[in-house]
């Protein structure tokens, strides 16, 4: 079969079928913001409401929480695809695995990142982080989620056969996620300080350009393995 | 070379090969083992310093580095199995897994045993010690994965991409936790660096690296056949194993 789509036509064809059926069923989207508040929430009433405290451990709650969010949202990143078919005739399609597969992850990215960065700054707000250090967490959230999404979904895509893969993703993904958590963590702490913390965001960003250009081609056999 | 290594394609011959290294192997490792832990453990010196507890360095350093040898030869063998579609790589995939993370784990024991008499703590957040537990970690989500397949073959493969994911992840990892440990505390710890070893002190340890490293090719070797037998329980081949009642 030849090729009648450009790479750049497929790539906005699956972003845009994937943001469809998302918003179609705008629960997939809300729960695991939902998710990331309440375990925000559930922090100052486990440590108490000294503002001192809740200061000085915020970027450490925000970040876990993004992770464990992220966790939870990735599960069904290939599950429908794949239950209904479409996984397979995707991978069949004439198209480089590369192109569909950045824009599925750009797609869960822009459904469980992005509103997360967006709610970020209320948050902040709620657990006391001074005001300088705002910038920080949406600077890290907004290029650290992405990479996130793509090391998740290699997960994701070696656990989109099994019945039960949700325990057995955060098993795999989590320690890969420790790096993106580090840096982050200590950039928002740098601010807080007042201190440069161009250093840590340009280690981000170095990881976010690692995870764009190798993830993809990680989790397209990833996939293959798993429809078989 | 393409030539030579070529049959080994073939399950057979390398499950009669495994079949002849494993006594080789284990032969090496028992003798070595006894020598060097009996040089060490008995008639090596006391460290001036530490006394006789710097004495499980024979055991700890060993399977410290062996732990990470060990994940190395699994993404190697991973990575053959990816490009030259080798299924018994993913076999040796699955049987290196587990042996890595009793190693690793053998190294944190170990390590923790040594911590507290001589750091005053079973545990710090030092940056070895914590990547020594995301290694861990890696290897039980291998280990995991592989085992929740149904179909063998699949598990081997999906497991092979992981470790191959970890490889690429580890040294990152490794460099962002030393990061991490500088910034947050200051050094509480003084890492272990290498001590200018005397030669009485470092031969016994030679010995003891070489006796756990032959064990472990001996495990892997056991394992890998077992491996073998499993995913090829159906061929003739195997039957007529059983038929000779040949030991396995």
């Amino acid at each position: 079969m030849q090729p009648t789509y450009s790479y750049w036509s497929v790539f906005k064809l699956v972003l845009a079928r994937d943001l469809r059926i998302a918003l179609r069923n705008k629960d997939d989207v809300i729960n695991p913001l939902l998710f990331f508040v309440i375990v925000l929430t559930l922090f100052p009433l486990g440590i108490g409401p000294e503002p001192a405290t809740l200061a000085k451990i915020a970027p450490g709650i925000i970040w876990v929480a993004a992770l464990l969010s992220t966790l939870l949202s990735l599960d069904r990143l290939f599950k429908s695809d794949y239950a209904d078919g479409a996984l397979e005739q995707l991978i069949l399609s004439p198209y480089p695995g590369f192109i569909w597969i950045l824009a599925k992850v750009c797609a869960h990215w822009v459904l469980t990142g992005l509103p997360l960065i967006l709610i970020s700054p209320l948050l902040a707000g709620m657990l006391q982080l001074p005001l300088q250090s705002l910038e920080a967490v949406v600077i890290t959230l907004l290029i650290g989620t992405p990479v996130l999404s793509f090391i998740g979904a290699i997960g994701a895509a070696l656990t989109v056969g099994l019945q039960k893969g949700g325990v057995l993703l955060s098993l795999l993904i989590l320690p890969l996620y420790i790096p993106v958590l580090i840096f982050a963590t200590s950039a928002i702490d740098a601010a807080t300080m007042s201190l440069p913390y161009s250093g840590q965001i340009a280690i981000i960003g170095a990881l976010l350009a690692g995870a764009v250009t190798l993830a993809p081609f990680a989790i397209f056999s990833a996939l293959k393995v798993s429809t078989n | 070379m393409w030539k030579w290594l070529h049959p080994y394609a073939n399950p057979e011959t390398t499950y009669q090969l495994s079949h002849r290294l494993v006594p080789w192997f284990t032969g090496l490792s028992g003798v070595l083992l006894t020598i060097g832990l009996a040089w060490a453990l008995l008639f090596t010196p006391p460290d001036y310093q530490q006394g006789d507890s710097f004495r499980i360095f024979y055991i700890h350093v060993p399977a410290a580095t062996l732990s990470m040898g060990i994940y190395l030869a699994m993404a190697i063998s991973a990575f053959c199995g990816m490009v030259w579609q080798l299924k018994l790589s993913d076999a040796a995939v699955a049987a290196i897994a587990p042996i890595g993370a009793v190693y690793t784990a053998i190294a944190l024991i170990t390590g923790a045993a040594w911590g507290k008499p001589m750091w005053g703590t079973w545990w710090v957040w030092d940056a070895r010690l914590t990547s020594e537990l995301v290694l861990l970690f890696l290897y039980l989500g291998v280990i995991a994965l592989n085992n929740a397949f149904d179909d063998r073959q699949m598990g081997g493969k999906a497991a092979g991409i992981l470790a191959m994911v970890g490889v690429i992840n580890l040294p990152i990892i490794k460099y962002s936790v030393e990061w991490w440990n500088t910034l947050h505390q200051g050094a509480t710890v003084s890492k272990l660096g290498k001590p200018a070893m005397s030669p009485e002190m470092f031969w016994p340890f030679v010995v003891c690296f070489l006796g756990f490293a032959f064990l472990a090719a001996a495990i892997g070797c056991l394992r890998f056949k077992s491996e073998i037998l499993l995913r090829n329980s159906t061929r003739p081949w195997v039957k007529q194993l059983i038929v000779n009642k040949q030991e396995l």
